[in-house]
């Protein structure tokens, strides 16, 4: 029987608990197998059970620290259908986008200044010690001011239309509870042509990186996949609203415009022993073939084009860098998520001077149905919250299916084919090893990178173990 | 005696015959900090967080009546410590969470903690009690985990509505509001008594189903007019 190895890698969340990776080594120091193991608030969906149905949109944010709002708004439009609002009011539905926009600009900036982009600017082989965003602020001062500024911009956004920073309540239940003043608009207004400069900017960062390095980024953590998102009826990137499409690694539809309330019937969730998340794959796929993946990546291979003019024109250029077949490359999320920031701040302008924000109807109340399901694309990917709320107005059943989750399987991949590269026949633990799988996970931008958000670190530890399961080797970073 | 005079932190103040010690404080625009007491209601003394000394010894204010010649202190680092205490204690005996709380911005336990300095209560062990949701009336629910016994809504259901809907059961820290009947549904209830209007219950436990957050943040009772008048320092 041959013996197996286990390789600990171990990133210590400092917020959110705990989330470790181990890399399974055979006898010949071959990679077999690497997981990721996120230790997730799963009580929360037990947690829920009891409580009235309008405290959910609110209640639901304690879940994230960094996309507070995604879950504010997947809540939400459970909700309206359990109040039986089928159709929001124009100003609920776009004060709704409008915080959905400011929320994903926010933490699309915040990735990339903080986490990546010392990677990309720094190279990703570079000490640890400079690679940080500490290192951008000593050497790039204007750039770290850009970002901190592009982020404030988001978080404004999000303090007009929720009421705070986080945390906020302005979603409802059938609506809104406030619209937009001319006088918040017009602080927004102001400053909107200065952050289109510095997005278009940032853009040109990723860009180019990807362009100059493309045989770096080919050949780092990239595999085939499948790829799910929302889209809209015709296909346009939508991070709202839509309907679900997913591609295979070839490009073709695998299913198109079904209706996200009917997830159950084309998603399900498998459960591991080893790992508090679920494993969720394409029913019609099978468990071993149907993982995919979401998020910035995926929604620029899922879409047929983008509606705003210069995220558009971004889009295209994507695309024909791989002649419109889908991308596989990991390090591609970060071009992709700046190409999202663009359409962001675009649809923020857009808003911005449609009078519907000053509107006043801000509710809608139909037939009170029994079951919600609410999808959104939020930062990190599809987000799925589904609740059952029994006559007493209690919510009596909670599933959830959070973006991190649905990169579960593709995140394993990620760091099992950085791992093969980097440590196969080499049982002693490199600081590139550390360095590149740090990198290969970080680039999905899951939720387990919140704690490393304040100086763009990631600590970690690797343990490897003999195939006696006695410790040969340990390393860490950032302990 | 129709001409009262006391003193409260050494400001002289009228008082009536049969004024409490609160009522002419008001009267004066001196404020002094309450739970359990709310106009229209006959006081109780129970909560003790509007506790002040007169003549060096403590008494409840909202029940105590005002004589001649009483020498009241009201704002010392002494009474703010005890009353810190107090509603310290009130957060750790129950379950409150004000982000997720629909009383969050109108109700009373959390602005008078915002005006004693308290913003995360952490003196105490928390109790975590298991405490009843009811959500079986159609109109209102009662979220126990958020009571204070201040007895509010019991005493409005019997003075003002001349009904009998809620009381209490259990003894010392088992103590909580009840109602008399299987549950809720099974009261003689009404969403326009007045022991359920807003403002009644001074924080989340008796709630009107439904309108939960339609209130904007900014818009909210005390975003707008915080009672009490300073952030005393601790
Ligand atoms: S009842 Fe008041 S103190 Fe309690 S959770 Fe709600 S807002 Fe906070
Ligand atoms: S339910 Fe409200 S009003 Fe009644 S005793 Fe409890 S806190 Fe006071
Ligand atoms: S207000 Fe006086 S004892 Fe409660």
């Amino acid at each position: 029987m041959s013996k197996t190895r286990v390789i600990e890698i171990e990133p210590i969340t400092r917020v959110e608990g705990h989330g470790k990776v181990t890399i399974h080594l055979d006898d010949h120091n071959n990679v077999r197998e690497a997981r990721l193991h996120v230790v997730e608030f799963r009580g929360f969906e037990r947690f829920i059970c009891g409580r009235p149905y309008w405290e959910v949109p609110v209640i639901v944010q304690r879940l994230c620290g960094i996309c507070p709002v995604s879950h504010h708004l997947a809540a939400s439009k459970a909700m309206d259908m359990v109040v039986g609002a089928k159709r929001l009011t124009p100003t609920a539905e776009k004060i709704r986008r409008l915080m959905h926009y400011g929320q994903i600009m926010q933490s699309h900036v915040l990735h990339f200044f903080h986490l990546c982009s010392p990677d990309l600017l720094f190279g990703f082989g570079s000490a640890p010690e400079s690679r940080n965003v500490l290192g951008i602020i000593e050497k790039m001062p204007e750039l770290a001011v850009q970002a901190v500024m592009m982020r404030k911009f988001g978080q404004e956004i999000i303090k007009a239309t929720a009421g705070k920073k986080i945390h906020g309540t302005g979603s409802v239940p059938g609506g809104v509870s406030k619209n937009l003043s001319i006088e918040e608009r017009d602080v927004f207004l102001r400053d909107i042509d200065q952050m289109k400069k510095w997005v278009r900017s940032a853009l040109d960062i990723a860009k180019k990186y990807t362009l100059e390095n493309l045989d770096a980024v080919r050949a780092f953590a990239t595999f085939n996949s499948s790829h799910l998102s929302l889209v809209r009826e015709d296909g346009a990137l939508d991070l709202y609203n839509g309907n679900l499409r997913a591609i295979d690694a070839g490009g073709n539809i695998i299913f198109d415009q079904v209706d996200s309330r009917q997830y159950n019937d084309y998603i399900m969730e498998e459960v591991k022993s080893w790992s508090y998340m679920k494993f969720p794959f394409i029913k019609s796929r099978g468990h071993i073939d149907g993982w995919y993946r979401v998020g910035p990546l995926s929604r620029m291979n899922t879409c047929g084009f983008i509606d705003t003019p210069e995220a558009g024109k971004a889009l295209q250029e994507f695309k024909s860098l791989t002649n419109g077949n889908p991308n596989h490359m990991t390090l591609a999320y970060h071009w992709s998520r700046m190409i999202e920031t663009l359409h962001c701040v675009e649809n923020i302008e857009k808003l911005l001077n449609d009078p519907d924000l000053q509107g006043t109807d801000l509710l809608v109340r139909g037939d009170r149905a029994e079951e919600g399901i609410g999808v959104i694309e939020a930062p990190r990917g599809t987000l799925f919250h589904h609740f059952k709320v029994n006559e007493n107005d209690q919510v009596t059943f909670c599933n959830l299916i959070v973006s991190t989750t649905n990169n579960n399987e593709a995140m394993n991949r990620a760091i099992r084919n950085v791992a093969q590269e980097h440590i196969s026949v080499k049982p002693k633990i490199t600081e590139g090893m550390l360095n590149h799988v740090e990198v290969a996970v970080r680039s999905y931008d899951p939720c387990l990178s919140c704690a490393t958000h304040a100086i763009g670190k990631m600590p970690m530890e690797i343990e490897m173990y003999g195939p006696e399961g006695n410790l040969v080797d340990r390393k860490g970073q950032y302990l | 005696m129709d001409k009262i005079i006391i003193r409260i932190d050494g400001a002289e103040i009228k008082g009536k015959p049969g004024q409490t010690i609160m009522q002419a404080a008001d009267d004066a625009g001196i404020h002094i900090p309450r739970l359990c007491d709310v106009e229209g209601l006959e006081p109780q003394g129970s909560c003790r967080v509007c506790t002040v000394k007169v003549n060096g010894r403590t008494a409840a204010s909202c029940t105590q009546p005002v004589a001649d010649g009483m020498e009241v202190e009201n704002d010392t680092l002494e009474i703010r410590n005890y009353r810190r205490d107090l509603v310290r204690m009130l957060f750790h005996e129950g379950n409150h969470l004000c982000p997720c709380c629909e009383a969050s911005g109108r109700c009373e336990l959390q602005n008078l903690a915002y005006q004693l300095g308290i913003l995360q209560p952490d003196k105490y062990p928390y109790l975590q009690p298991v405490r009843p949701v009811d959500a079986s009336h159609p109109d209102v629910m009662l979220d126990t985990n958020r009571c204070i016994r201040c007895g509010r809504c019991i005493r409005a259901s019997i003075q003002l509505d001349h009904k009998n809907v809620f009381g209490y059961i259990g003894r010392g820290i088992n103590k909580q509001v009840g109602v008399n009947g299987k549950n809720l549904a099974q009261t003689n209830v009404d969403i326009h008594d007045k022991a359920v209007a807003l403002g009644t219950c001074p924080v989340g436990c008796i709630i009107q189903k439904r309108a939960g957050f339609f209130d904007p943040i900014g818009k909210r009772r005390f975003d707008l007019h915080p009672a009490g008048t300073k952030v005393e320092d601790s």
